[in-house]
């Protein structure tokens, strides 16, 4: 009885969970092992069917090929987007939905509503109108620059320089909404007491922000910002589309496009396999160590 | 007091003006995107600065329904779509409780690579799926495209459920118990309705990763016909041509069901996230 019992269990459980593991060793669990074999090979458009595994010289060339840009310029760009488009969603974020957060603010549903559009509008469309925005002629930008302040425009497509800014600026715009109503959610978690209690004190406004807020929303933001720096780190989209596919001349690449760019407009399977391996080692390594780090932070309340 | 209150007006002007400030900031690409769907043929390019251009004119989504295939890819895009979110729902909410409920072989590697495969870049899986998908002919099909965009959502999902379900009690289901529902009313009548808003939070996530997918498909489904609509939106925009009207009229379309279900649920957005992510 108490047997069967325990195996009907066991048999729940295992119908609960099977389908997902069969789709998930498809599509992810297959493809990674298939992922490191093509890294180890010399597949290419040439070698399609005729491949054969070679060791780590992919990954070898990864760190010497002399190709312009290489490797390291790339990586240096990606942690220059990736911190400086963090630093700035978490900020804006946070600091709208404190604004927001205030009870004397009125019509709040509508001012959110607002403010999470550019998470709302999908990137695609987000970044092919960015790109139209950024247009040396014809673009709002460069429009309002001259129009309004009297200032020359800028060649933001044409310039690396230049054009990574748009890239960011691009990225900015539609990053801010998700820290935003993260924040809120954690800031409308915190006990109002707490405020009461810091009053009755005589807490400033700054102190309640040092002391109160800021330490109760971490537990919330620390994962959000460990995905959203992932999830940067990673976005293809937005650098794709808005330099189209790297202009000028592969000069605005992150990793991620990099590597796309490698694999599906080169055909350097291997080569491209091996750099997936290397940017996806780079993302581990920073998570460990992030939320190692932030785990002392966990648990406040407690 | 008079100094206090007068000190709150000045912070209330000032909270304001940062929401209007970041409100135009939010709103002023949207309203780019009208303006161009907006244009005439002969003001496509324009140097005003004007939110509704001169002689407006719905011709651009008059030519859009009626010269170009629009309603074919809207189909196309609403099968995939449709069919990633209920297989990813189906998926996420049965794994999901099993992770959050229940202990066997294999729980703690399950959840550590669900969490791993976000650090995987786009082409990690993208181009051995896409060399699988060569091998097995699966290239120009909707069954590939579907496979593909299930392994990028599905883990996500399955996380989110997972951290949903372990917000509510398990005294919810011993009452269930009590009362002689088995296992399986348990979790379908008393669990799934109370996980309604992670449920919501998942399908909206991978209905909208799925509808507003391009840089995959465009591997993936190479003829026209089989085209979905972001496909189909990027061919408009070619740096700015001719059919940049057509851009922005084909843009308004498929951003509307999204922002519309995205604002209507941001309610729960909060709630589905957060949770998720505290007791992740």
């Amino acid at each position: 009885m108490n047997l069967t019992a325990h195996a009907r269990q066991r048999l729940y459980i295992f119908a609960l969970v099977a389908p997902a593991f069969v789709v998930l060793f498809g599509v992810v669990v297959y493809p990674f092992f298939y992922n490191v074999i093509i890294s180890l090979s010399n597949m290419s458009l040439r070698h399609i069917k005729d491949w054969e595994i070679i060791g780590f010289g992919q990954y070898v060339k990864v760190f010497t090929e002399p190709s312009q840009p290489n490797f390291y310029m790339v990586f240096l760009k990606t942690i220059i987007w990736t911190v400086v488009n963090v630093v700035f969603h978490v900020v804006i974020g946070v600091f709208l939905a404190l604004v927001l957060n205030q009870k004397e603010i009125r019509g709040k549903g509508l001012w959110r509503a607002i403010l999470v559009l550019p998470w709302a509008v999908p990137q695609l469309i987000v970044a092919l109108t960015w790109r139209g925005m950024f247009n040396y002629e014809y673009g709002a930008i460069n429009l309002m620059l001259t129009q309004w302040l009297g200032v020359q425009g800028v060649q933001w497509l044409r310039q690396p320089l230049e054009a990574f800014l748009a890239v960011i600026i691009t990225n900015v715009w539609l990053g801010f909404p998700f820290m935003m109503v993260i924040a809120l959610g954690a800031l409308q978690s915190i006990p109002h007491d707490l405020y009461e209690a810091a009053d009755i004190d005589g807490a400033s406004w700054f102190h309640k922000l040092r002391h109160i807020t800021i330490p109760l929303i971490q537990p919330v933001m620390v994962p959000a910002i460990t995905l959203g720096t992932i999830w940067t780190f990673n976005n293809l989209n937005i650098v794709w589309l808005v330099s189209n596919a790297g202009e000028p001349g592969d000069q605005t690449h992150l990793l991620v496009s990099f590597v796309y760019k490698a694999a599906f407009n080169f055909y350097r399977y291997g080569y491209g396999a091996a750099l997936s391996m290397i940017i996806f080692f780079i993302l581990l390594a920073f998570s460990l160590s992030f939320m190692r780090r932030s785990n002392v932070t966990q648990n406040v309340y407690s | 007091m008079v100094r206090g209150k007068s000190a709150t007006t000045v912070r209330l002007i000032a909270s304001y003006a940062v929401l209007v400030l970041f409100s135009i900031i939010a709103l002023y690409p949207v309203l780019q995107i009208l303006n161009i769907s907006l244009r005439p043929a002969d003001r496509l390019l324009s140097t005003s600065l004007e939110l509704i251009p001169a002689n407006a004119t719905w011709d651009n989504y008059v030519k859009l329904f009626t010269e170009r295939p629009f309603f074919t890819w809207l189909a196309n895009s609403t099968f995939v779509a449709v069919v990633v979110t209920l297989t990813g729902v189906a998926l996420a909410s049965t794994t999901g409780y099993a992770f959050s409920r229940y202990s066997f072989v294999g729980k703690k590697v399950g959840m550590l690579s669900l969490l791993v495969t976000q650090m995987f870049p786009a082409t990690m899986l993208l181009l051995p799926m896409y060399i699988m998908l060569v091998n097995l002919h699966l290239i120009n099909t909707y069954l590939g495209i579907m496979i593909t965009y299930s392994a990028t959502a599905l883990p996500f999902c399955i996380w989110q459920m997972k951290g949903y379900y372990d917000t509510i009690p398990v005294s919810v289901e011993e009452a269930g118990r009590i009362d002689g529902a088995s296992q399986l009313q348990i979790f379908t009548r008393i669990i799934l309705p109370l996980a309604a808003p992670a449920l919501v939070i998942t399908a909206l996530f991978s209905f909208m990763s799925a509808w507003t997918e391009y840089v995959v498909a465009a591997q993936i489904l190479q003829d026209t016909d089989l085209w979905t609509l972001p496909l189909g939106l990027k061919s408009f925009e070619s740096n700015m041509g001719s059919e940049w009207g057509l851009y922005g009229a084909a843009s308004v379309m498929v951003s509307i069901p999204v922002v519309i279900l995205f604002l209507s649920l941001s309610r729960w957005l909060v709630s589905g996230l957060t949770l998720g992510s505290v007791k992740g």
